[in-house]
């Protein structure tokens, strides 16, 4: 019995083998991709598919048939509508007439951007050039709604609804949230039982946060109705105003995700190096100084990762005006997620596909810029 | 030996048991579930339910209600029945949305099923009802359980004690609510509302808006409809008089609940039961309503107006208002051009073309046991149920509305408001062509909402449902478009 012992190192092969060998060095060389190919395959499958075919919807007028669905090609139709049609005004808000201050402000944002693309242009490669190029055009885009709708006295549309809940809604939760885990952080009596109350309400569904928030915002038979009534307020009701019920959304969201906010932060103040701290109290500095000099700079990627993931979040906001106000008064509280489902509840499948889209264009650029030019930045300076 | 004596007592037990048990006889559709799809709440679906227990005792039938949100009904069904889920084997739903569904090729033709039932009756369920909710191009797709026509009720002695008459035109509802808001309607000692319209978006705000314009818009009898020009399905909103409708309906409002846009209906019932409304736009519900035991403050009270007119109306030619004569609207009284609307049609059942033969012929035993006189005349009289009239026998004399313990008065009233609007040459019907629900419930309600909400304009709102019912026009076809609309409008 003869044992053919192979001693050769996958890798460059020596001159003089064999063609067979080649081939079983080759499988050698690449079977950690073969072995994981066929999951990669599904999972792109299951990843991709969906995607792909939500296009086909996108771009389609979708009829129910006794014979199931039925497909018209109709190009760009369902997103133009969005931005020029009978949804215009829906999606984007009123643009007209456009005030001085709009035309001055959008004057500002267009040369600020084109001044931070001017600077790029010199250090920046192609690739990244290309990246700021489109996040340039969604800041003018973005820009423009902004200067020729709210800043115009105009009202907003669900897109400018969705980011007034990401951007306003986002930064509340972030500052209360990062306020609560500091508090939880120092040495205070009952911090586990704070800590226990204020992580609850990420635990209970949007759907009953949305029933008991309603329950609790009744201004007529809610418990705040005598409050309301002694501040003379009986009068008042907050979901028949655009921007109170827009605030009120705010609000119990906030109740709803300040505890994400509150422990991913607090996790992060734990991890900060006792001996630096105090290192900084030998040193006489006050608490603030502390803070500002040696906690923050430690939390800080921590801090904007969660408000990244935070945001994907808040894109996706729905539940809330669903239940409490049905998107109303008017259109003001709804989301572009809930602009999609009241389009896909009429079974216009085409036009609902387009707002996600929609949607999905407008959190990658917003959430990737934030990304690449506040996340990315902080972690390397708390490198440095 | 004690193991062996209790299997044996065990066994003559059994025995015992199976002798003297009455044998269960075999149902028609004993095995057989009907699976219902309709609104939740006990509103229309409870009743659906209570007859479910009493058809199963009869026949075998396991009747099981599914309740979605009113919104998600027409959706659900549609595309269960179009991709071939099949889930659901009858869709509880208004009655003018079976054209769509039965474009798609999804409904059960009934006319076979009607020739073999002598109980059902059809010749006294009202014309309007038989030959336009019931039939699709001339075939009888849906079994009606209710009878919907959108009236104005008004609390007869609210307005006696401000010394106001019962509003006949739009602008009488704005005057005397203006008269009676604030004044305390149920003597609790607050001030209540001149008027409660439920205006919540995505809900069913956009009927009442369709109550205020057809009066306005629709002249020259049922057949000339409110919504387009039958002949181009050319929208005939973007025009002075429906701007009139929407500014009437906005300015309602001044008197209403300070809640009222974000008000549905089960809201504005809550209320008007509790006696906190002096006026109120509403189907036919709260006459039998105002018996419940909740509903003590306004029992007896709350008297019903068949639909308010418009002293001027639409010249479709020019887009303006002009009065109301007998040469422009032949069916004006006394220069008030009236148009009771049908809104919604009514609830209707209808059965999935796709469920096997079996379940279908179960589905129809028990929408024509629902449809039957006998358990339909006993249903509209309780207000919870939801059911409205829509037999003639239930509007021939208020002898049943008596019965259930209307007072004689009231009883009159309700049944002649009914008949007035049911009677009326000029009944404007509701929306009964392919695409009717996106039309209405998400076109025109969400630009209404966007409107009361101050978010735009009256022409701003009046535009976008004019591009937005252009644009569904274009997606199903004009030209089929012009053929369903005829067929729904018998013209």
């Amino acid at each position: 019995m003869s044992y053919n012992i192979k001693n050769s190192q996958p890798g460059n092969s020596p001159a003089g083998i064999s063609s067979g060998d080649k081939w079983r060095e080759w499988c050698d060389r690449h079977a950690g991709s073969f072995f994981i190919a066929p999951a990669v395959t599904l999972i792109l499958i299951f990843a991709i598919f969906p995607t792909i075919y939500s296009m086909v919807f996108a771009l389609s007028r979708v009829r129910f048939t006794g014979d199931g669905l039925q497909f018209r090609y109709v190009g760009f139709r369902n997103f133009e509508k969005q931005f020029f049609g009978s949804s215009e005004m829906h999606f984007l808000g009123r643009t007209e007439p456009v005030s001085i201050l709009g035309m001055i402000i959008f004057a500002v944002i267009v040369v600020a951007v084109f001044w931070w693309l001017y600077r790029s242009w010199k250090t920046a490669s192609w690739v990244r050039m290309l990246g700021r190029s489109i996040s340039a055009a969604m800041a003018i885009f973005l820009g423009w709604i902004l200067c020729a709708s709210l800043l115009s006295g105009n009202s907003i549309g669900t897109l400018y609804t969705t980011l007034f809940y990401v951007l306003f809604g986002c930064a509340v939760q972030f500052a209360i949230g990062t306020g609560l885990a500091f508090l939880c952080s120092q040495p205070i009596r009952g911090k586990n039982f704070f800590r226990v109350l204020f992580f609850i309400p990420l635990m209970v569904t949007p759907l009953g946060v949305g029933f008991a928030m309603r329950m609790i915002a009744d201004v007529t038979k809610g418990p705040f109705e005598p409050i309301l009534g002694l501040l003379g307020l009986q009068d008042w009701v907050w979901s028949a105003s655009p921007w109170s019920a827009r605030f009120v959304m705010v609000i119990c969201d906030s109740w709803q995700w300040i505890p994400f906010i509150f422990i991913c932060m607090l996790a992060a103040l734990e991890n900060v190096p006792r001996d630096h701290v105090e290192a900084a109290q030998v040193d006489g500095a006050s608490s603030f100084q502390i803070f500002r000099e040696v906690t923050w700079p430690q939390v800080v990627p921590v801090a904007v990762t969660v408000l990244l993931i935070r945001a994907i979040e808040a894109f996706k906001i729905m539940d809330l005006p669903n239940i409490m106000t049905g998107g109303g008064p008017g259109s003001s509280t709804e989301s572009m997620t809930l602009h999609s489902v009241y389009i896909w509840r009429a079974n216009d499948l085409g036009s609902s596909a387009a707002i996600a889209y929609l949607l999905l264009i407008l959190t990658v650029v917003v959430c990737a810029s934030f990304f690449n030019y506040v996340v990315l930045g902080q972690i390397r300076k708390a490198r440095t | 030996m004690q193991f062996r004596r209790s299997l044996l007592s065990l066994a003559v037990g059994a025995v015992a048991l199976v002798g003297t048990a009455p044998l269960s006889v075999a149902g028609e559709f004993d095995g057989v579930t009907v699976n219902i799809l309709t609104r939740p709440g006990y509103v229309i679906a409870g009743r659906l339910v209570e007859r479910g227990v009493e058809f199963q005792k009869a026949t075998g039938a396991k009747i099981v209600v599914t309740e979605v949100p009113y919104a998600e009904i027409f959706p659900k069904i549609q595309s269960d029945w179009s991709t071939g889920t099949n889930s659901i084997d009858v869709g509880v739903f208004a009655a003018g949305w079976g054209v769509e569904l039965d474009a798609a090729g999804l409904l059960e033709d009934l006319d076979p099923y009607i020739a073999k039932d002598d109980k059902i009756d059809l010749d006294d369920v009202a014309p309007y009802f038989r030959e336009f909710g019931q039939k699709v191009g001339g075939k009888t797709k849906l079994l009606m359980v209710d009878g919907d026509f959108q009236m104005v009720y008004y609390r007869k002695d609210v307005l006696e004690a401000a010394g106001q008459q019962p509003p006949k035109t739009w602008e009488d509802y704005i005057d005397v609510a203006s008269k009676i808001h604030g004044t305390d309607m149920n003597g609790d000692g607050e001030g209540d509302f001149g008027s409660c319209i439920f205006k919540k978006r995505n809900a069913q705000s956009y009927f009442a808006i369709q109550t205020f314009a057809a009066p306005i818009i629709q002249t020259k009898g049922t057949a000339q409809g409110f919504h387009f020009n039958n002949g181009t399905m050319k929208p005939i909103i973007n025009n002075e008089g429906w701007k009139k409708a929407f500014e009437l309906y906005k300015e309602t409002g001044k008197y209403g609940p300070p809640d009222e846009l974000n008000l549905d209906i089960g809201d504005t019932r809550a209320l008007f039961k509790a006696g906190r409304c002096g006026l109120l736009v509403e189907w036919g519900d709260p006459g039998p309503l105002q018996l419940d035991d909740d509903a003590a403050a306004i029992k007896g009270k709350l008297y019903a107006i068949s639909g308010l007119g418009s002293r001027t109306v639409l010249n479709r030619s020019t887009g303006k208002l002009v009065p109301a004569f007998k040469s422009n609207a032949p069916h004006s009284v006394d220069g008030i051009n009236y148009a009771p609307f049908a809104a919604f049609g009514g609830w209707a059942g209808a059965i999935n073309k796709k469920a096997d033969q079996k379940t279908k012929d179960a589905a129809y035993a028990f929408l024509s046991y629902m449809n039957q006189s006998a358990q339909s005349s006993v249903d509209v009289t309780i207000g919870a149920t939801g059911y409205n009239p829509y037999r003639l026998s239930q509007l021939s004399s208020p002898d049943l509305f008596v019965a259930a313990g209307m007072p004689q008065e009231l009883a009159e009233n309700y049944i002649g408001a009914i008949n007035g609007a049911l009677n009326s040459l000029n009944m404007a019907s509701d929306m009964k062509i392919p695409g009717a629900q996106k039309y209405t419930s998400v076109v025109l309600d969400t630009q209404l909402a966007r409107y009361l909400a101050g978010e735009i304009t009256v022409d701003e709102a009046l535009e976008n449902i004019e591009e937005g019912w252009e644009e569904i026009t274009e997606d199903f076809g004009r030209d089929e478009q012009i053929a369903a609309q005829a067929l729904a409008l018998g013209s």
